[in-house]
């Protein structure tokens, strides 16, 4: 019994001090405010991807993201989780077009892309990316939800070690999106070709503010508001950062049960083989 | 067992059940763990199958209208050897005129091909995995005017069905569709 | 090696082998009838904990290079094609990523067990200090494995460590250059990180198989310190019962580490770990991975205005020379630990004076390493500076002379009268 005491209390210690550790890293990593923490659908261990959204989402980054931003690690092919049939993907993928080549004169070519091609970027290298955005190379986004997460998943983390405590990398894309400024607070000095931004560490943006109430006109009708829009281009770049995210949680709540019911077999067997010992 | 057993017989009894049920959990867990254990081996065994990305690039599109009649030309599907051969009416007529006895693994022609004149077929021996020769204009083409494979002797004929040597079946056709009459997806 | 085996076999194919190779009487020598003290608490789980878990990551990482690439270009993209495209591959690299985590909690309170029960003891000396340097390829072999996924964390992590070298005197530029294989953490530098990343568990892998060794010459210690005196009385087979034990240890442990896989995989990492390197953009703030924190306070405790410091050290060495020594030195100090230790009773069961300064020395380490993850900004310098100094003060001040000061309480006469003691309180003292 004192064991088990000793044991949890020492397993206790050792994991309010690391979440503390960790935690101190996360806040550093972000920095700034805190950007509100939304009720995403992919939250939690049952957490799933809402197809509508995601499809949504692809739109704004297709109209508005997509002119700067490179999109390197997803594939035309990869649309398909987002609810698209084969031949839907096929001809969002015919809409752009990729180098190929060299053909037999020995030429470089421009051919539509396939399914099997990633997503084309914007810019032929940062350098022509850095020229046409003064100087600011727009990040690539296929992981910016990770990368600017503390813990690609922390809604979990969150919970267990500060409630609400850690902004998810959703939330700070939404927040981001939404936390432009017309006027920077008086005494606040905003360097020239900046923008103002609540969210954005240090506050000084190179990036326009992109949104505005229906800049996109979605297929399904849905009301396009500067909210709207922020939250579904953050569940569809939450999803090209973690698309495996439905099958990992889906296959994690099977491993979890099957090692609850193998662990619960094997206290009952140590039990019953120690059972003379004590 | 009843009131008036002897003192040391239930003991017995309890024991010998405590015994068998010690061992129904022993082999139960055993079971469970095992089955566990056979299922966590998967993904890493999975994980040496084809890509996504790799399966992703199975098809090829080719143009057609650069080979002329009696040409072949070689193009890579899957990192495999196709083999595009334009036929002549010769060809088309020898591959259709064969008894389906005398062949070790018989398949008409018209099975083997979607337009006649267009043989589209994977140019990997099906021996032990060479590449006949057949496809440059000086090669050796075999005894029966289609393929031969030099590694140890498969002949091929004009619809590169086996006819002779060690090579157990006919050189496989890919799936394909004509895209229209001068291109062709493989794949 | 200790510990006798009646093994007997009715098949001729196994006493053909066994006549020729004794694999089947050592194995059940060492396995099975192993005598094993009867009262050993879960601590004691925590030494097979570590094995199975470097068993898991050895597989784990065999499997991820089958699909890495070790170079600039690709490095960061063959890891994400790991992640998207390859069968099961986000399952085994997260695996692989959280296993590290778990190997280090595992064998950290393993270490912690061996200091609170007295394990290092004579005759154990050397199964401790075997235990050192597993530690130490552990370190090596997770911070070159940090690297290779070369995001701006990796690189920079690699950049701040290799540096650390340059502080060597007349030398250190050399080296660092040496250890680059270029003017810059670079390609060269990937590529070996990679190759010996890869051999350095196995290098591992032999040295467990050393303590082992050593570990079952002498058997394992108890919660009571005391030698085993009866083997009848105070000893059981290792199988069934510590095998069972070892196993149920293992599901609950594969319960936690399938949550972090499954449920928050990147809980241990650092977002910026998911920016490609950028040898132009340094992260505002630099940290290593978590089991690293507390060594990295005590690299960056010795500043200038550091008392140890400014009163000692000052005359000949730079502080970045001493920090680094300092790292180095807080786990070689470990080896001097046997003999440091002057008390003859093992347990801290008996030691009460011992027992209040292990847990202190447990809360010490902890700050050292939130101390390590936080900026060294303000007070926290100071905090780590004192951490740091109650560190080393520990481990060779305080423990040598409570060993010499302390009265410990009466030892129980065995284990087995321990055993029964603890049912029959009465009976006890």
């Amino acid at each position: 019994m004192k064991t088990i005491k000793t044991l949890s209390a020492a397993a206790l210690a050792i994991g309010v001090m690391g979440g503390v550790m960790i935690g101190g890293n996360a806040q550093a990593a972000v920095g700034g405010p805190k950007p509100p923490s939304l009720d995403w659908s992919f939250n939690g261990i049952f957490g799933t991807y809402d197809r509508a959204a995601l499809q949504r989402g692809f739109q704004v980054f297709k109209t508005v993201c997509a002119s700067c931003h490179s999109m390197n690690l997803m594939a035309f092919r990869n649309l398909e989780a987002l609810g698209y049939n084969e031949d839907e993907v096929k001809a969002i993928a015919a809409e752009y077009e990729v180098q190929a080549g060299p053909n037999d004169d020995g030429d470089m070519f421009m051919r539509p892309a396939t399914p099997a091609d990633h997503w084309p970027a914007p810019f032929a290298n940062d350098k022509i990316a850095a020229i046409s955005n003064g100087g600011a190379i727009p990040p690539d986004l296929s992981l910016i939800n990770k990368a600017r997460a503390s813990g690609g998943d922390s809604a979990i983390r969150a919970s267990l070690l500060q409630p609400g405590g850690f902004p998810l990398g959703a939330d700070y894309i939404h927040g981001l999106l939404t936390g432009y400024k017309e006027e920077a607070p008086a005494d606040f000095s905003l360097p020239a070709g900046k923008y103002y931004n609540e969210y954005y560490p240090g506050h000084a943006i190179a990036m326009a503010p992109p949104l505005y109430p229906d800049g996109v006109e979605y297929a399904d009708g849905t009301q396009a508001s500067v909210d709207q829009q922020a939250h579904d281009v953050a569940v569809f770049l939450n999803w090209v950062s973690e698309p495996e995210l439905e099958q990992r949680k889906n296959l994690g709540i099977k491993v979890m049960l099957f090692l609850l019911v193998l662990t619960a077999m094997l206290y009952a067997l140590k039990r019953k083989i120690w059972a003379n010992v004590h | 067992m009843s009131d008036t057993a002897h003192a040391g017989q239930p003991t017995q009894n309890a024991e010998i059940d405590e015994q068998t049920r010690r061992d129904f959990l022993l082999w139960s867990t055993i079971a469970v763990g095992a089955a566990g254990a056979a299922l966590a081996v998967w993904p890493f065994i999975d994980q040496m199958n084809p890509a996504a990305d790799t399966l992703a690039l199975a098809s090829t599109e080719v143009d057609l209208s650069k080979i002329d009649v009696g040409q072949s030309i070689t193009v890579m599907w899957r990192g495999k050897p196709v083999f595009i051969r334009h036929r002549t009416e010769e060809e088309i007529a020898e591959a259709r005129d064969v008894d389906m006895a005398a062949l070790p693994d018989p398949e008409k022609d018209a099975a083997r091909v979607q337009q006649p004149e267009w043989l589209i077929m994977v140019g990997v021996c099906t021996h032990l995995g060479c590449i006949p020769l057949g496809q440059k204009e000086g090669d050796t083409k075999g005894d029966f005017g289609g393929w031969f494979c030099p590694c140890h002797g498969s002949h091929y004929d004009t619809s590169g069905r086996i006819r002779k040597g060690p090579a157990p079946t006919n050189l496989p056709i890919p799936g394909y569709s004509f895209l229209d009459d001068n291109s062709v997806r493989i794949g | 090696m200790s510990g006798s085996s009646n093994f007997q076999s009715n098949s001729k194919i196994v006493n053909w082998i066994e006549y020729r190779l004794p694999v089947f009487s050592f194995m059940d020598a060492q396995l099975n009838q192993y005598p094993t003290p009867k009262n050993l608490n879960y601590f004691w789980n925590f030494g097979s904990l570590a094995g199975i878990v470097l068993v898991i990551m050895i597989v784990s990482g065999i499997t991820l290079a089958m699909h890495y690439a070790p170079t600039e270009a690709e490095a960061f993209t063959s890891v994400e094609r790991i992640m998207r495209d390859v069968n099961f591959g986000w399952l085994i690299r997260y695996i692989h990523v959280n296993g590290a985590s778990m190997f280090f909690i595992v064998v950290f309170i393993h270490m912690f067990r061996g200091l609170y029960y007295g394990s290092y003891k004579a005759p154990r000396e050397i199964l401790w200090i075997i235990g050192v340097f597993i530690l130490l390829a552990m370190m090596a072999t997770a911070f070159m494995g940090y690297v290779l996924p070369w995001g701006q964390m990796s690189f920079w992590g690699a950049t701040v460590i290799t540096n650390l070298f340059s502080a060597i005197p007349l030398v250190g530029e050399s080296i660092v250059q040496l250890l680059w294989g270029g003017f810059v953490v670079g390609e060269p530098t990937l590529k070996r990180f990679f190759a010996l990343h890869y051999l350095l568990p196995f290098v591992i892998v032999g040295l467990v198989f050393m303590h082992l060794w050593a570990l079952h010459m002498h058997h394992s210690n108890n919660p009571t310190g005391v030698d085993i005196k009866d083997e009848k009385q105070d000893t059981i087979p290792f199988h069934p019962y510590y095998t069972i034990k070892d196993i149920y240890g293992l599901g609950v442990l594969l319960l936690i580490f399938a949550f972090f896989v499954f449920f928050a995989p990147n809980y241990f990492g650092h977002p910026d770990n998911y920016i490609q390197a950028n040898a132009l953009v340094t992260p505002a703030h630099i940290v290593p991975e978590w089991y690293f924190l507390p060594f990295y306070a005590i690299l960056r405790a010795f500043t200038n205005d550091y008392v140890i410091y400014s009163w000692f050290l000052q005359w000949f060495m730079s502080a970045k020379l001493a920090g680094v020594i300092a790292m180095f030195a807080s786990i070689l100090v470990l080896l001097l630990l046997p003999w440091l230790d002057r008390s003859r009773v093992r347990s801290a069961k008996y030691r009460p004076v011992y027992k209040l300064f292990f847990w202190l020395f447990v809360i010490d380490c902890l700050i050292l390493g939130w101390v390590g993850g936080q900026p060294a900004e303000g007070t926290l310098v100071l905090i780590g500076q004192i951490s740091t100094t109650w560190y080393f003060a520990h481990l060779l001040v305080f423990i040598p002379i409570i060993g010499i000061l302390e009265r410990p309480k009466p030892l129980p006469d065995s284990i087995a009268a321990s055993v029964m003691g603890s049912h029959a309180p009465q009976a006890a003292e």
